[in-house]
């Protein structure tokens, strides 16, 4: 399949993530909380309410032991490219592909609470906060609040954005060494920064020297549901078939695994 | 049947007059005492002479050929580029080093070198320009990149001699020179209000559509 990302000008931001290196250990999952100022609720024990941006999904290959494989699929916003389903049913506008970046924004004061998008999102990135966000006052978890991210009310939805104020904040340093353009490395999201196996590579799809760019032409490249055509910018890679083909829904003997010798 | 009489000019005259007055009154209430109850005044903590400290020929120290560059001085960037805004009083004592000895002779340096500089205490300055938590601003774009004067957002600020009261919106907690200063929404100058639109309509100007995406100023 032809992977094109975004228009001619500008960047595009993605994301390739190894499955093979990914312990599952959920670091992704509390950095993107800190950074990002994730309210939590005063009981948490109703999980189906709990809101994160960077999920963590455990797969099986179904098999009884001894031959049991287990694998795990860090799952953030795909920032979708082609027809971005999200922004495509917004009413509001709250959400929109920036066309100079890829990412795709969710402006909170704007949203309505509809939870269109929600319904929409192939991928059930997006959670809507159904209370004002808590932070217990004297537990130490108010000095955690970051200023470059606003907190969201009651009644917005919210969703990964790729870190995105790191990219201004990236962006203003080059600034003052007189650059327009970032470096690679400049701009990565916290999950990226913090994944202790290094599973997680963040960069421009669309600049060839980026490492994201060749790890997502790797032929053990793939993206989740990515015959929607919606065009992710989160790319996977795993070496197992199985983990390839839980990617999509195929039909019996429609799934073609990579051949061994391509891997050599 | 008693056929209706019609009023007579004395009657409509004294029915307008009460709905001139009415409607002048709620005019009134409108646009002016409405405006005086919907925004609270306070004082800042002390007053700051912006022309007497711009002026090169009254203070040394302040340095810089453009006026952009002297503001530059003191509301500078740290090293990541991102801005300062008020300055805290380690700038001040820069120059205000000592408090047996001030530079001047007013009163406000006076209280100024003994309630803060004498303490170590910071200047509880209320921010005119603070813009609500999910706008992002980067001064460096705009100063550096852009080559704006300070004037086209912030106007004669650097050239008052006093400061003038905090006026913030009750209802929302903004301050008066974000949400505009005339009730109207009318604007005359680039800083008389700083709302999106205003943010916006320089963007389209100066021929910087892409930044009127939402994540370029949005958090």
């Amino acid at each position: 399949m032809e992977k094109k990302h975004g228009p001619a000008k500008g960047n595009s931001y993605g994301m390739v993530i190894d499955l093979d290196k990914c312990t599952g250990c959920g670091t992704c999952m509390v950095a993107c909380a800190a950074e990002n100022n994730l309210a939590v609720r005063p009981d948490e024990s109703d999980k189906q309410r709990s809101i994160t941006w960077m999920r963590l999904y455990k797969v099986t290959n179904g098999k009884d032991f001894p031959y049991t494989e287990v694998s795990y699929f860090p799952r953030p916003c795909m920032h979708c490219d082609h027809h971005t389903p999200c922004v495509s049913v917004c009413p509001a506008t709250a959400t929109e592909t920036d066309p100079h970046t890829g990412i795709v924004s969710q402006i909170y004061t704007r949203c309505i609470g509809c939870r269109y998008c929600m319904a929409a999102c192939p991928y059930h990135a997006r959670t809507f906060n159904w209370w004002d966000g808590y932070f217990p006052k004297g537990k130490g978890i108010e000095r955690y609040l970051s200023p470059e991210v606003s907190p969201r009310m009651r009644g917005v939805v919210e969703k990964c954005t790729f870190c995105h104020h790191r990219l201004m904040r990236a962006k203003t340093q080059a600034y003052t060494e007189d650059r327009r353009e970032l470096e690679e490395g400049e701009y990565i999201t916290a999950c990226t920064e913090a994944c202790p196996a290094q599973a997680i590579t963040f960069g421009d799809l669309k600049n060839p020297e980026h490492k994201v760019s060749r790890l997502a032409k790797s032929p053990y490249a793939f993206r989740l549901l990515e015959r929607l055509g919606t065009e992710p910018k989160v790319y996977y890679l795993s070496t197992k078939d199985w983990v390839r083909k839980l990617g999509d829904n195929y039909l019996p003997g429609e799934f073609k695994p990579v051949s061994t010798v391509k891997a050599g | 049947m008693e056929k209706t009489k019609r009023p007579s000019l004395r009657a409509w005259l004294e029915g307008g007059g009460f709905f001139i007055a009415g409607f002048i009154g709620s005019l009134v209430i409108g646009w002016v005492i409405f405006p005086m109850v919907l925004y609270s005044k306070q004082p800042q903590p002390m007053n700051f002479n912006h022309a007497l400290h711009l002026n090169p020929e009254k203070v040394d120290g302040i340095e810089g050929e453009t006026e952009a560059e002297r503001c530059l001085h003191c509301h500078g960037f740290y090293d990541d580029g991102t801005f300062k805004g008020i300055p805290k009083l380690s700038t001040c004592t820069e120059c205000h080093d000592n408090p047996e000895s001030p530079l001047g002779n007013t009163p406000e340096e006076k209280a100024f070198m003994d309630g803060y500089v004498a303490k170590d205490q910071e200047i509880p300055w209320l921010a005119y320009y603070k813009q609500p938590d999910c706008v992002y601003f980067s001064h460096i774009a705009h100063v550096k990149n852009g080559k704006l004067d300070c004037m086209v957002c912030h106007g004669e600020h650097g050239k008052t001699a006093v400061l003038l009261d905090y006026e913030a919106n009750r209802l929302t907690g903004y301050s008066k020179n974000i949400w505009g200063k005339r009730i109207s929404g009318l604007k005359t100058n680039t800083w008389d209000r700083m709302k999106m639109d205003d943010c916006a309509e320089c963007h389209s100007k100066m021929g910087h559509e892409e930044n009127n995406a939402c994540f370029v100023c949005h958090k």
